[in-house]
């Protein structure tokens, strides 16, 4: 059946007093206000819908460190993309990661050289894989964010249930609160409020993200990704900062709970424990990512395949400093010129929620 | 060195690049590089041929199989040029250990197709390879047609962009069939032949300008073309694209973009403003085309760009498919 919908009325009404609201916090504050949206989904659709180009000169909206591939750091490529050179191995990994260039080329590039390097859409695809191939070691590259992790965690547990052996997962994954709470700390970019990640706090649930409100003052809204949801969720923040009221509201009821999915929480707990992860442009954060319990190290591909760390080759990239929000993506002097999606030197041009890709794909006019 | 990649066969960017790079500069065929099918005389008769590889994954999907699709896919290559599809010839490859009696469901679904439009299969070829070697089956086929309605290419500020259906069905049928996205959905691909449906619009309006069926890359990489090719700049209307529900909703699931995924069974045409509603009626007749609508308009003929109109009234522009993963659907 075909969708029959009128939404630009009811979009471009609330469009306007998205507006109206930002005049008004610009009259109160003397300048327009800052939010971040933390996750790349919502920086893709900001993008996409158009809201984001509706609202220039309103309200400046940041791209946050809410895109796995983007945080990915450059030591952590590297040792990924050297994972191929072991020889009996499949390398499974999602879309995104297989165009990442690292120091010395890419997955694709590997698997163009004859590499077994998979894309696959589920972990637990990695799992059959590895089934199917009893004398080949299967590693899955491990990325992504609180939404990822349970699913990472689905995948282990199949894995264990079925007592596959070859198949091992190197752990690169990254939470929320920490680097929230690191770029309030470093306090670089001066921010109004929060977009918070729909995906991450259907997981997390709401009461997760308190700790804006009740230990910095900020207020935040948890936003659904249609360009209706992202501009009631804009229209709350606006309310909020005007109000100088902090508090972390839920504008995703349908999907967002108070606590979150405890099931798929339980899970990443069962199987991963906090460990200090290294953010791209940012440095090591401490618990801010989870990594294998010891007693299941047998899953645990830094164990099984341990890799020296080779120091990176540095570009001209400036994508650490798009991810904290301090730099638009055509500020990079490679955007758009050395660094394109065929061409892309640096994970926000690659990743399908990188800020490069969505401001490339869907703010360029020239 | 430079080695071919699967982006290279996406239909996007990177096969633009290589087509313009290594094919089009060789072979220095500019000018029938930019339409589905070739033109040619011959004698007395104007005649279009047109060649395509099928090479999906799977060979079965809800709606059709790469048999249906390589039938069909080289009758709509004629068809949006104008011409009456007469002969097709049909080259198979076939792996070692592939099973005979799906080669005999393929080849019965390519002889009912063919028999739609009254197009006969004349010449083949069948060559096996080692196991290993291919995947499973890949069919070429070859047509040829007599233009019956020369199209006039000409475009004008004001002319309409008409699509014949909903965009996105075949890439999300077939993507759902790989089994690897843990989908579950009815939708079928479009996946037919166009020939009569397009027969039908031509007599609805003499003076359509331009037909393209918007297979890989979909929608917006087909309009891209026809705007840089033709040096005109369209704007779509978001609200105005046909996408069915299940396909916005697996591409929400995924981050894909409907105006990017593929279709196998969808025409789009540029028609002057007058004929828009008698071209929208004859693509409504017929129940290919029942979900036809008017998308966008011809806004200037000399900058060449696709632009989109949001919902919110701000317009941003499209540009070929660039680095999307998508596996073989076509």
């Amino acid at each position: 059946m075909l969708e029959v919908t009128d939404h630009s009325t009811l979009s471009q009404m609330l469009l306007q007093e998205v507006k109206t609201l930002a005049d008004r916090f610009q009259q109160t504050f003397g300048r327009i206000p800052s939010f971040m949206e933390v996750c790349g989904s919502h920086t893709m659709a900001l993008a996409r819908t158009g809201v984001k180009k509706a609202l220039e000169g309103y309200v400046r909206l940041i791209s946050g460190p809410g895109c796995p591939v983007c945080v990915t750091d450059q030591v952590t490529i590297d040792a990924m993309i050297s994972l191929t050179d072991g020889v009996n191995r499949i390398i499974c990994t999602f879309g995104d990661m297989v165009r990442v260039l690292g120091s010395y080329g890419t997955l694709m590039q590997a698997k163009t050289e004859g590499k077994d390097v998979r894309v696959v859409y589920s972990p637990v695809d990695a799992v059959r894989i590895a089934e199917q191939h009893p004398h080949q070691e299967v590693i899955f590259l491990g990325i992504g964010f609180e939404t990822t992790i349970p699913i990472l965690a689905a995948a282990v547990k199949e894995a264990e249930e079925k007592q596959v052996r070859n198949f091992s997962m190197w752990m690169s994954t990254k939470l929320v609160e920490p680097i929230l709470r690191q770029l309030l700390h470093d306090g670089e970019v001066a921010l109004d409020g929060f977009l918070l990640p729909g995906h991450v706090s259907m997981v997390m649930g709401r009461k997760h993200f308190e700790f804006l409100a009740t230990e910095y003052n900020i207020p935040a809204v948890i936003s659904g990704f249609e360009a209706l949801d992202m501009l009631s969720a804009l229209r709350h923040l606006l309310l909020l900062s005007l109000e100088q009221r902090a508090v972390v509201l839920n504008d995703y009821k349908s999907v967002v709970t108070e606590q979150g999915n405890v099931q798929a929480k339980y899970w990443m707990n069962h199987y991963f424990t906090l460990c200090d992860e290294a953010w791209r442009g940012i440095g090591v954060i401490f618990d801010s990512g989870m990594d294998f319990k010891s007693e299941y190290n047998q899953f645990n591909a830094k164990v099984k395949f341990p890799i020296p760390t080779r120091e990176p080759r540095r570009t001209k990239c400036r994508c650490g400093e798009v991810i904290r929000g301090l730099i638009d993506p055509p500020q990079c002097a490679l955007f758009g010129r050395a660094c394109t999606p065929l061409n892309p030197i640096g994970p926000c041009m690659v990743s399908s929620e990188g800020s490069c890709a969505a401001y490339y794909q869907y703010m360029r006019e020239e | 060195m430079e080695r071919i990649t699967l982006a290279h066969g996406d239909g996007g960017e990177l096969a633009h690049k290589l087509i313009t790079d290594v094919f089009v500069s060789t072979f220095r065929n500019e000018r029938h590089a930019k339409f589905d099918a070739a033109t040619f005389a011959l004698g007395t008769h104007e005649l279009a041929v047109t060649t395509d590889s099928f090479v999906i994954k799977p060979i079965f999907f809800p709606g059709g199989n790469i048999g249906k699709l390589a039938v069909a896919g080289t009758i709509n290559d004629l068809a949006v040029v104008g011409a009456i599809p007469k002969v097709l010839t049909c080259s198979f490859i076939i792996e070692e250990g592939f099973p005979i009696r799906h080669l005999k469901t393929v080849v019965q679904s390519m002889a009912e197709e063919a028999k739609k439009t009254n197009v006969a299969i004349v010449a083949g070829d069948t060559k096996v390879v080692e196991r290993g070697s291919a995947d499973g089956l890949y069919i070429n086929t070859t047509g040829i047609g007599i233009i019956s309605h020369p199209l006039e290419r000409n475009m004008d500020e004001g002319d309409s962009v008409i699509v014949s259906g909903s965009v996105g069905d075949h890439g999300v049928a077939v993507l759902v069939a790989r089994g690897e996205l843990g989908l579950v959905s009815t939708i079928e691909s479009d996946c037919t032949s166009l020939y009569l449906l397009v027969a039908k619009a031509l007599e609805a309006s003499q003076r359509i300008r331009l037909m393209r069926d918007p297979t890989r890359g979909g929608l917006a990489t087909t309009l891209v073309e026809i705007c840089e090719d033709f040096g005109v700049t369209i704007e779509l209307e978001e609200e105005c694209i046909p996408v069915k529900k299940e396909v916005k909703g697996a591409c929400e699931l995924l981050g894909f973009d409907p105006l990017y995924l593929a279709n196998e069974g969808k025409v789009v045409m540029i028609v002057p403003k007058e004929d828009e509603q008698a071209v929208l009626d004859a693509l409504r007749s017929q129940p290919e085309g029942k979900d036809a609508a008017v998308i966008g308009t011809v806004r200037a003929t000399n900058k060449g760009q696709l632009l989109l109109r949001t919902p919110l009234g701000t317009t941003r522009r499209l540009y070929r498919l660039t680095g999307l993963m998508l596996p073989r659907i076509c």
